[in-house]
């Protein structure tokens, strides 16, 4: 799936997000292209998932650009920016509690997805259909099972037609064949042409989704490039296991773990 | 004079923050925006007057016996009735202690009548630095500032207290903890009822009672639980003296009958700008 | 919108409610036509109400607000000399001006906070009412110019006024449930920040339904006004009405359709019955009434699973426990 990259779809311009003196997202430059699935990984605290939350208006910047087809988003509300095109995943899912897990999917194709009500229940069905919950479309989203809490924020997030899906620790607490599940799913939504921004913590998913990886520690971007190449990078090393685990590494030649 | 209206102000939020402190204690720890404190305030007004103006009881007796009664009566109401919609949302909790304010309110307009009645007492003025106050005034304040204090140590120093408050910060935490949560709750309950009942017999010293006076001191109560967080006694203390002096002041700007209505506007801006209230956030003592 | 069976069925039952209603302004005479039209006037009140706190889960003890700031304004503007019809319009409108500016920042609490702010906005206002003796007449209130014609006429003209602006309120309440508006009021209900992920512009439509809510209220208030022919601020601006309203859509089921109908109209004639035998008891009563449906009824009576009811009664056993969610492998 290797694409001609033109223009980036979305490009961030030394976005940094400060709290308290705490350097989040420390001048993050970055450029995604259309049509891609790129890995964004890097220890606990890397700031991942802060960098998601400012892509799409969760909280505000401190100061730099995030552009999206062209187009700046610094000034906009996150309910712009979902109807934009750009949905993302929780780590902690929040669906609506009492409303059912149909509705909860209509509620993405009503806003974002731009639906009339009507259509935006048939959108909701084959949105159900691929994540595999139709069978539980009239139950309240508060009694599902962790494993299909996840899928009904892909389905909730797909029902929104994104153009950028950002998925956050999808895989968290799920059992291995509930992730090949999910990785299958995925790579379904990458072939429908959608760009897809995936922080994950296990390599296995990684290296089976992402073309590109771009890894994070302590607010910055420390190393990005080819999935294999960054595996060797020996920051990347340093980052996740220090040291002198990195200099180790330097000097005999082990596979990288894939799991970490 | 302006030195008077403050004293006065600083006087009266004395007993301002007995009648809201347990108004805000149960607003904190329970949850529950108490619409029946404001009746039992008057509750206790009215039994200390029966006490020593039917029985010819002296005062010392009957405050006491009169606070403790209505402990029981807190107390009794929260185990019975509160205790199952408290983790309720508050418009259930809130609308269900209306309609007990409205029974006892009744209750009260039908066994005491509405004709205020007042401990009319003199024990002359006191003079200083050019303000005059009733003695009986300070008397009063002075008992209720005391009770406040005591509440706080309470609080602050003993196992409940230090019970109460861990509940009031994490519920669930301090049920982990192998506190029991009902009891406390009634507890608390209880607490709040009895510093209504003794702000009652302060103000029955001070003002004539009439049941209508229920409403006013139950707006009090809100405005002194926004000014000063809830669920805290400090703020409760801080909250009366804020609104009395406020009180003061408006009243010597804008006369009497302004006086109430600046308390809510200064509730109004605090909510709309400071939503945690003057006194910092909540549970933290 | 949505307009299947169901919402057809439901407007059907609701324009038969209403034209039945509007037939006993023929039939009924002046005391009764009175009755009606204050039940019209809760029912109003009820279902703006539901707009806020039944949809939205905003917690509003505010309506009496706008019910007096309506009241005020048709007082005001008929005493200026306006016909009745302008001074029904300077209510809304100034329903409308004031739920904006207060709005803004009341809209910005949550919970407990929201619904202390709508008292106080009650108290501030009654107490400025009160005060402010050139415009509003203090605590003596306004006397207003009361309607040429004979009582009966008067009685029919008023009632249906107010049954008109009821019709108003259900067939907004309808509109709403079944759009956009509607479902993204309840999805606010919910999680507010999960509905802004979700695309809703929440600010707008929070500020939507709380001057639509505004606007009922404030109208119901200025025709109340200008039937009574006198408006003070214990009457505009009453603690007791603005507390009773949620009641009584709890009663009937908040965030339905007709929960606010149903509510109102137990409440309203269990309110006259308990007026009419315990005068000296009417308020304790009230509150025993008040405290039984909170601990009866929590959900009001569109909450109560009739079906499972039933199934209890009937078969005396549980119904059958729902089917398991078992996260399937992909097949």
């Amino acid at each position: 799936m290797s694409v001609a990259p033109t223009s980036p779809i979305l490009e961030l311009k030394s976005v940094s997000r400060v709290f308290d003196g705490i350097r989040a997202v420390d001048t993050v430059s970055l450029k995604f292209y259309a049509g891609e699935i790129v890995g964004l990984i890097g220890p606990n605290g890397a700031g991942k998932t802060t960098l998601v939350n400012l892509i799409s208006g969760f909280i505000p910047l401190t100061s730099g650009d995030v552009i999206f087809e062209g187009k700046s988003l610094i000034r906009s509300k996150p309910h712009t920016i979902a109807q934009s095109g750009i949905a993302r995943t929780f780590q902690i899912v929040q669906p609506f509690a009492k409303m059912t897990v149909l509705e909860n999917v209509v509620a993405g194709a009503i806003y974002a997805g731009h639906c009339g009500m009507r259509q935006a229940r048939d959108k909701a069905i084959e949105s159900l259909e691929f994540t595999k919950l139709t069978h539980l479309k009239d139950m309240p989203a508060s009694e599902l099972a962790l494993a299909n809490r996840k899928r009904l924020e892909l389905a909730k997030s797909l029902a929104m037609n994104p153009r950028i899906l950002m998925l956050d620790e999808v895989n968290a607490g799920l059992n291995s064949s509930e992730i090949d599940e999910a990785v299958r799913m995925v790579k379904a939504i990458a072939a429908r042409g959608i760009t897809i921004i995936v922080i994950e913590h296990l390599m296995r998913v990684v290296t089976s989704l992402a073309q590109r990886v771009i890894v994070m520690h302590h607010g910055a971007v420390v190393s990005e490039g080819p999935t294999d190449q960054v595996f060797r990078d020996p920051r990347v090393i340093e980052a996740y296991l220090g040291n002198r685990f990195a200099q180790r590494f330097a000097k005999s030649s082990t596979l990288v773990p894939l799991e970490i | 004079m302006l030195g008077q209206y403050i004293t006065n102000g600083v006087l009266i939020g004395g007993l301002y923050a007995c009648i809201a402190v347990g108004f805000s204690l149960v607003w904190g720890v329970l949850n529950v925006i108490n619409m029946l404190h404001g009746s039992m305030v008057v509750l206790g007004a009215y039994f200390c007057l029966y006490g020593v103006q039917q029985l010819g009881l002296p005062l010392y007796l009957v405050a006491p016996a009169v606070c403790g009664l209505l402990f029981l009566f807190g107390y009794a109401v929260q185990r019975g009735l509160l205790n199952r919609v408290v983790t309720q949302p508050i418009l259930i909790t809130l609308t269900l202690t209306f309609g007990l304010d409205l029974i006892v309110n009744n209750l009260i307009l039908q066994g005491f009548s509405a004709t205020p009645r007042s401990l009319v007492t003199n024990y002359g003025m006191l003079e200083f630095l050019g303000v005059r106050v009733p003695v009986v005034r300070i008397g009063g304040m002075l008992v209720a500032g005391v009770l406040t204090l005591l509440l706080y140590w309470l609080l602050r120093h003993s196992k409940i207290g230090r019970a109460i408050i861990a509940v009031r910060m994490d519920r669930h935490a301090a049920a982990l903890m192998g506190i029991r949560i009902p009891q406390i709750y009634a507890l608390t309950f209880g607490i709040g009822a009895f510093m209504a009942g003794a702000a009652g017999c302060a103000t029955a010293l001070i003002y004539p009672v009439t049941p209508m006076m229920s409403g006013v001191f139950l707006g009090k109560a809100f405005v002194i639980c926004v000014l000063g967080g809830l669920g805290s006694v400090p703020g409760a203390i801080i909250g009366g003296l804020a609104l009395g002096i406020v009180e003061g002041i408006g009243t010597l700007a804008l006369g009497q009958q302004w006086a109430t209505s600046v308390g809510f506007m200064m509730m109004m801006a605090v909510i709309v700008l400071f939503p945690t209230g003057l006194a910092g956030k909540k549970g933290y003592e | 919108m949505i307009f299947d069976r169901a919402t057809a069925f439901k407007l059907v039952i609701g324009l038969l409610i209403f034209g039945g209603g509007a037939a006993f302004s023929l039939i009924l005479d002046n005391y009764y036509l009175q009755v009606l039209t204050t039940l019209a006037m809760l029912c109003v009140l009820c279902w703006a109400w539901n707009l806020v706190g039944g949809y939205m889960g905003y917690p509003s003890l505010g309506t009496v607000t706008f019910f007096g700031i309506g009241a005020y304004a048709d007082g005001i503007a008929q005493v200026q000399g306006f016909p009745i019809y302008a001074a029904w319009l300077a209510a809304g409108c100034a329903g409308a001006v004031v739920a904006l500016l207060l709005g803004l920042p009341l809209l910005r609490l949550k919970g407990h906070y929201f619904a202390i702010g709508t008292i106080a906005t009650v108290e501030v206002l009654r107490e400025i009412s009160n005060n402010w003796e050139t415009l509003t007449g203090g605590a003596v209130g306004i006397n207003i110019p009361i309607q040429p014609g004979s009582p009966d006429f008067v009685g029919r003209f008023f009632f249906l006024a107010m049954l008109g602006l009821a019709l108003a309120s259900f067939l907004v309440t309808i509109v709403v449930d079944r759009t956009r508006f509607g479902f993204g009021l309840r999805c606010i209900r919910q999680n507010e920040q999960a509905a802004s992920m979700v695309g809703i512009d929440v600010f707008k439509y929070k500020v939507s339904a709380f001057v639509l809510s505004g606007v009922l209220c404030s109208a119901a208030g200025g025709i109340y006004a200008s039937m009574v022919a006198f408006i003070e601020p214990k009457d505009a601006f009453n603690l007791i009405t603005t507390i009773e309203i949620p009641v009584m859509v709890m009663l009937g089921g908040m965030g339905t359709i007709f929960g606010p109908l149903i509510g109102g109209v137990f409440y309203v004639v269990l309110k006259e019955f308990v007026w009419a035998y315990f005068i000296n008891w009417h308020s304790g009563i009230l509150g025993l009434i008040i405290v039984a449906v909170i601990y009866f009824l929590p959900s009001g009576v569109f909450g109560i699973s009739w079906t499972s009811a039933l199934k209890w009664l009937k078969l005396r056993r549980r119904p059958a426990p729902p089917a398991r969610d078992i996260v399937t492998p992909a097949a």
